[in-house]
């Protein structure tokens, strides 16, 4: 087991005038659950891949551990990318098709059948180790994978998106099964994702990409209740935060008729004379005084639901319309077309960014 | 109603019975061809005269494959041609399917399992790993990082004494515009591993020679890809006295089926050193001069030995001064044809055409050596139809044991049956009280796990 280190890691394509990954800093620690997210084309594949030496890294450097793996081959990295192989070998035993690695690397029969049955036990698969793969079903399958990766005991497991490939039934219940072992071994992970919940669910820390540049490394409690910036408040949660313009005035910023008090001292840190104002879903409470949003639709969930709409005053079918989602209690819920005023629960939860830079200033 | 995605719409595919998962359709639309061992349900469907795989996937890995092998063929790459993605199946009862790959059957093709159940000799093992080898090079020419390199994502063809081989599954590959060191590197050592692992299997249901390791096996798909690798690619340095090397080189890449397109020579200031290195080398040297001077298109072997033929029919007509495309008319007239008019039609669905007329040639040489004398071409060819062609198996299913299903060798052996029922897996249970997905993040119980 070991750390993970980016340097300065920088990625160009050849042709390109961007990189794909600019200056990537990141110091993953031994048996941490690193998860890389960010949306298509964020450079989150490319990083994991300059770490699994299937991409060369143009500048700055890369450790595992304290060995300097740059210009390593793939196979001295001491890695293993988990679900590369799912091919299950019909005349082999189930113990066999896990630990065949081993036998051609040359790990001595005692030492291979230890390992077997340890990750065996692991994964529950035992009792099928003597058995012909025919009768798995598909989750056991996805067991026995998963055992391929963890019977060559590497010094990191990455994982590119390894639910994408699966049908909805086998994605939640391998999901909780790789969180789960994973904190069991305790060997460091590196998990891609473009899916925000997935990332919530299953990471220590959670590192945000967009455009190549890292945006925030945080805890998902972290991320979720401290965005750094716009971009990684909107991304993070579900439904997103509501990020609203608004106009710096007397006592606070304004939102259509409304004030929302904001202390001197943060809208000081604003750069230009507009902030904007996030505010999650569930932060939002019906209130006598608060935001006033046009009630479009009443999403109704049990006792809760989602309440959608537009802020009052704009134009509620220009599709620049500001649209609003609140999270309520079913017993207060409004008719569509009604007006009602929307309020912060609480005053801490109202995330104040810069309307220039992005950057948090709350 | 269904979707097709289709660069040639056939509109033959429309009426397929869509709304059946494909594992349940109707005999009447199978057919039972040897196919490799796949994660998911293949069935080879007729339509018309002409023969098809489908594969039902998960869409984005459908479109992604479908994509890739456009791109492969496209690029003239040895792949399966894709035909069309069908989406939006919808069952009887209104709950989605998922979507279906097509892609033409390969024909005379089969798959390395197959080819192992009729029993193979040692000496071929190395034949379709030397073919796995080109193909491997090729794809990794064009910028193909295949991902699961596999015995069993392959199809052989028969190509003279040799084999050809072909990719047919490129759910997990990808294509750029050259490879990393590091991609190739990759895919190596994700070859050695799968290799090892299907030789391992081939060793365990006793269909191995015994005098072949699995280990031995896998190591040589490793140094016969790089001895190629760097024939194609690598850097020549020698005096400027000794210039004939660049034409030896570029004979040396023809004999190996290359052609060079664009070689890169740089010479010293004083013209004392000369180096030089292929840019840019084509496979199928052969197969495209063949197919340019008679329209034959064969695989490279084939195609070689083909020439080959010409080439003494040259000589023997006392033509050498004449154009090889007028040769190769009265070539294709009086030797190729009248060879393949004397297979009776029943007999045409064993090999190939080019295959025929190969396995002719060695007859006749055969024959030709017992008999002390020189055995005609037609003679040779009734010879070889008689003694050889009659007693070859079909290259369709036509195995000794009987498949549980013969349209999914996957489900195995009939009397091959595990014993009893599979042990209680607590696993299994919990995947079945599990939630669907949602989409929503529950942050309450996020919260809740975090302050455990």
């Amino acid at each position: 087991m070991a750390t993970v280190t980016f340097n300065e890691a920088t990625r160009v394509y050849p042709g390109s005038d961007r990189p794909a990954v600019d200056k990537f800093n990141l110091e993953i620690g031994d048996g941490e659950f690193m998860v890389l997210v960010g949306p298509s084309g964020c450079g989150k594949s490319t990083t994991l891949r300059m770490l699994a030496g299937l991409e060369e890294v143009n500048a700055g450097s890369i450790f595992i551990g304290d060995r300097d793996v740059t210009q390593l081959p793939p196979k001295d990295r001491d890695i293993a990318m988990v679900f590369q192989n799912y091919a299950l070998y019909p005349h082999m035993s189930v113990a066999d098709n896990m630990g065949f690695a081993l036998k051609m690397a040359g790990v001595p029969k005692a030492e291979r059948d230890a390992r077997v049955q340890e990750a065996a036990k692991l994964l529950g698969l035992e009792e099928f180790l003597a058995r012909k793969p025919k009768a798995l079903s598909g989750g056991q399958r996805q067991r026995v994978a998963m055992g391929r990766a963890i019977v060559r005991k590497p010094q990191v497991f990455l994982m590119d998106e390894p639910l994408s490939n699966l049908d909805a039934k086998l994605r939640v219940s391998t999901r909780t099964q790789i969180a789960a072992l994973q904190a069991r071994l305790g060997v460091t992970t590196v998990y891609v994702t473009h899916d925000q919940v997935e990332a919530m669910t299953m990471g220590d820390r959670i590192a945000v990409m967009k455009d190549g540049i890292l945006q925030q490394v945080d805890s998902p409690l972290k991320l979720y209740d401290e965005p750094v910036n716009v971009f990684v408040a909107g991304f993070i949660g579900s439904p997103a935060m509501n990020l609203m313009p608004a106009k710096i005035v007397e006592g606070g910023a304004q939102i259509g008729d409304y004030t929302v008090p904001i202390s001197r001292d943060v809208l000081a840190k604003a750069e230009g004379d507009e902030v904007i104002i996030g505010i999650r879903p569930e932060n939002f409470k019906i209130d006598t005084t608060g935001i006033s949003v046009d009630v479009a639709v009443v999403e109704e969930l049990g006792a809760d639901g989602y309440l959608y709409g537009t802020i009052s005053g704009t134009d509620a079918d220009a599709i620049t319309a500001q649209q609003i989602v609140a999270h309520i209690s079913a017993r207060v819920a409004p008719q569509r077309g009604t007006t009602v005023r929307l309020n912060a629960v609480d005053p801490n939860t109202v995330h104040v960014f810069d309307e220039k830079s992005g950057l948090r200033i709350s | 109603m269904p979707h097709f995605l289709s660069a040639r719409p056939d509109s033959r595919f429309i009426p397929l019975p869509w709304t059946i998962p494909l594992a349940q359709w109707p005999e009447s639309y199978l057919v039972a061809l040897p196919r490799g061992i796949s994660r998911h349900v293949v069935r080879f469907i007729q339509v018309g005269n002409s023969v098809y795989a489908a594969k039902e996937v998960i869409e984005h890995l459908a479109l992604h494959e479908y994509e890739m092998l456009v791109d492969l063929h496209r690029l003239d790459a040895p792949a399966v041609e894709p035909v069309a993605v069908v989406t939006d199946r919808i069952d009887e009862n209104g709950k989605p399917l998922d979507p279906v790959l097509i892609t033409r059957h390969l024909e005379f093709s089969l798959p390395y399992r197959t080819l192992f159940d009729y029993g193979v000799r040692p000496e071929t093992v190395g034949r379709l790993i030397d073919a796995m080898v080109v193909l491997f090079v090729r794809l990794h020419l064009i910028g193909f990082l295949w991902g699961d390199v596999s015995l069993s994502n392959v199809l052989f063809r028969r190509d003279a004494g040799a084999f050809a081989a072909y990719l047919v599954d490129a759910e997990t590959s990808e294509i750029h515009d050259a490879l990393s060191d590091g991609q190739r590197e990759a895919d190596l050592d994700i070859a050695h591993v799968n290799l090892f692992g299907e030789f391992s299997d081939l060793e365990a249901g006793g269909m191995l020679d015994s005098s072949l390791s699995p280990q031995e096996l896998a190591d040589s798909i490793i140094n016969r890809y790089r001895d190629l690798w760097n024939e194609l690619t690598g850097v020549e340095q020698f005096a400027g006295s000794e210039i004939v090397r660049i034409e030896n080189r570029v004979r040396r890449l023809n004999a190996l089926g290359f052609d060079v397109a664009e070689l890169d020579i740089t010479t010293s200031p004083d013209g004392s050193q000369v180096q030089i290195q292929p840019k840019v080398v084509d496979a199928g040297y052969h197969q495209r001069k063949l197919l340019r001077l008679t329209g034959l298109d064969t695989e490279e072997n084939q195609a070689r030995r083909l020439l080959n033929d010409m080439g003494t029919f040259k000589v023997r007509t006392g033509q050498q001064h004449v154009d090889d495309a007028v040769v190769a008319s009265q070539w294709l007239t009086q030797c190729y044809k009248p060879v393949l008019d004397a297979v009776p039609p029943e007999l045409r669905g064993k090999r190939d055409g080019a295959q025929v007329y190969h396995e002719v040639l060695d007859y006749r040489w055969y024959q030709s050596q017992r008999e002390c004398r020189e055995v005609p071409l037609i003679e040779a060819a009734q010879g070889y139809i008689r003694d050889v062609l009659t007693t070859l198996p079909e290259e369709k299913v036509s195995l000794d044991r009987t498949l549980t299903n013969p349209y999914d060798p996957s489900h195995g052996f009939a009397g091959d049956e595990e014993d009893g029922p599979p042990p209680h897996d607590p696993w299994e249970d919990d995947a079945e009280e599990q939630p669907e997905p949602s989409g929503y993040l529950d942050i309450a119980a996020l919260r809740a796990k975090h302050s455990k």
